[in-house]
């Protein structure tokens, strides 16, 4: 039966942009759920929707206005943020704000054009399965560098994220770090966004690390976990949607929300009893 | 003692913060393994004193030095306790890897494998006596076991001085008593110099080698028998405080408790 899934070009470019992305989600998700930014990621997931819009609608391409606004939003929030810890009230404060506004840009934007509404749609909540080759190649550099540059600064991430006071002490650049790191993820966001979609993007960033940290506390691990249920429910929702009628960004949300509710439920049992 | 030998030597320092000085003409030396209390007044700049030797906040006017070299931000030699709540329950990281952060948590890189470096950590939580949960989360251990963590991940890297910014503080007395004794064990055994904030000195007061105290805008510095008196500590805290004697000979301090407050020492 699975013999079939992969015959077709659009399912092989499919599974690749979706296995780089959950990749680069899983990973990247590790830090954003130990360093309490999940709404932080949920906004820049979103930001760039409107940045699109401005960006067709003065005639440039769509990764331009994606790329302009996620980068101006990190900046923000980290410029916001500069004098308190990472998710904390007041950062939480102002992703909200500047959220709000984005999507209000957004309404603008999509009132302004005239064209139709499905590329809008498209960038909301994807299209996975009308991947080119060109777009395959892009997101495989993206999440190589972004990969790369989290490996390299992985341990003072950690540090920073868990213990600011102590890893400023130390000599980390913990402020630097901070901003370096929303950086990071506001350009992986921005450059798969229009692959798979806002919808996609945010799940896959939130919930298996959200997930991961709830199995285990060990750091290394919990990475390697994050990446690999992010791998998991990608590819099972690929499947599930080519068998299926059903969308791809509900299978793949739903999957990573069973998961981690599944995870939740079982520690709460294991708790009480 | 002569200057090459001190573990901290101010000479006529001063910090600036918001256009005010917290204190100035600030002169001392500790001598290397002493243990130390710094004592004063909630706000006088208790913890910008430890914050200005590990580089954190610089100096207006004047010189610091930590064992014969100029204070610099990422100073391996000394480990440090911040002032802090407890951890968030929530936070998913094992007591392990806190303290491993210790010893190489500032380094870039992709980390490799190495036995020498987890050995090192077992070792500095046995010493510090917490092997038992080390390999728990931090957020779920008590407030006293988290304490000995930290010291711990304070003590990985090699460090000769400890600063340590009211320790002691949210700890029961029964944890009080076995931190301070831990602290002090460890300044005797391994020779680390010792500075502690403290807001109640009782607990350590057996233990101290010298008082640096900051008030009114000066840090100054003395022996706990001058220190520790009556009239002097009354003056220094601007509100009435009694030295007592027990009966078998220890010293207590009361009337030290002012209302508790942190904020204005956040600094």
């Amino acid at each position: 039966m699975l013999g079939g899934l992969l015959d077709f070009h659009f399912m092989q470019n499919a599974y690749l942009a979706g296995t780089l992305v959950a990749l680069l989600a899983g990973g990247a998700g590790y830090f954003v759920v130990l360093r309490g930014q999940s709404f932080a990621a949920h906004m820049l997931s979103q930001v760039g929707f409107p940045g699109a819009a401005a960006a067709v609608l003065l005639g440039f391409s769509p990764v331009l206005g994606l790329v302009a606004f996620c980068v101006a939003a990190a900046l923000a929030i980290a410029w916001m943020g500069r004098d308190v810890e990472a998710g904390s009230r007041v950062e939480s404060a102002a992703v909200g704000t500047i959220l709000a506004f984005s999507l209000g840009l957004g309404l603008l934007f999509y009132h302004l054009y005239v064209g139709s509404a499905h590329g809008m749609f498209a960038l909301l909540f994807g299209s996975v399965l009308g991947i080119g080759d060109r777009d395959v190649a892009l997101t495989f550099a993206v999440v190589v560098a972004s990969a790369a540059a989290l490996a390299w600064a992985g341990r003072p991430l950690v540090f920073a994220s868990v213990d600011p006071d102590v890893a400023e002490a130390r000599g980390v650049p913990v402020r630097t770090l901070s901003a370096g790191f929303l950086l990071v993820l506001a350009l992986a966001v921005a450059v798969t966004v229009q692959i798979v979609g806002t919808l996609l993007v945010f799940a896959l960033l939130v919930a298996p690390g959200a997930t991961a940290l709830q199995l285990t506390a060990r750091p290394l691990l919990g990475l390697a976990v994050s990446v690999a249920l992010a791998l998991a429910v990608t590819w099972l929702g690929l499947a599930l949607a080519y068998f299926s009628d059903y969308p791809i960004g509900f299978l793949i949300t739903s999957l990573a929300f069973g998961l981690y509710a599944l995870v939740r439920a079982s520690r709460a049992v294991r708790s009480w009893a | 003692m002569s200057p090459g030998s001190s573990a901290v030597a101010l000479d006529r320092a001063a910090v600036r913060l918001d256009g005010r000085d917290v204190w100035r003409d600030a002169t001392l030396q500790v001598g290397q393994g002493e243990f130390v209390a710094v004592l004063g007044p909630n706000g006088a700049g208790k913890s910008t004193l430890l914050k200005a030797l590990l580089g954190l906040v610089p100096l207006s006017a004047g010189k610091a030095e930590v064992f014969g070299r100029p204070v610099r931000r990422g100073n391996p030699e000394i480990g440090y306790l911040p002032q802090r709540r407890r951890f968030d329950p929530d936070l998913r990281i094992r007591a392990a890897d806190l303290v491993r952060l210790g010893l190489d948590g500032a380094s870039w890189g992709v980390p490799t494998p190495s036995v020498a470096k987890r050995s090192r950590v077992a070792d500095m939580i046995a010493l510090v006596g917490a092997s038992a949960y080390a390999q728990r989360a931090i957020g779920e251990l008590s407030g006293g076991e988290q304490q000995r963590i930290l010291i711990a991940q304070a003590l990985v890297g090699g460090a000769r001085m400890l600063l340590l910014d009211e320790p002691l503080d949210s700890l029961d007395l029964n944890n009080q008593q076995a931190i301070s004794e831990l602290i002090r064990g460890v300044c005797r055994a391994e020779g680390v110099t010792v500075l502690l904030v403290a807001h109640d000195v009782n607990p350590i007061l057996p233990f101290i080698d010298r008082v640096v105290y900051v008030a009114g805008g000066h840090v100054l510095c003395g022996h706990p028998e001058e220190v520790i008196r009556t009239d002097t500590l009354t003056r220094l805290y601007g509100a009435p405080v009694e030295v007592l004697r027990t009966t078998d000979g220890r010293l207590v301090v009361v009337g030290l408790y002012e209302p508790v407050s942190h904020h204005a020492d956040g600094h």
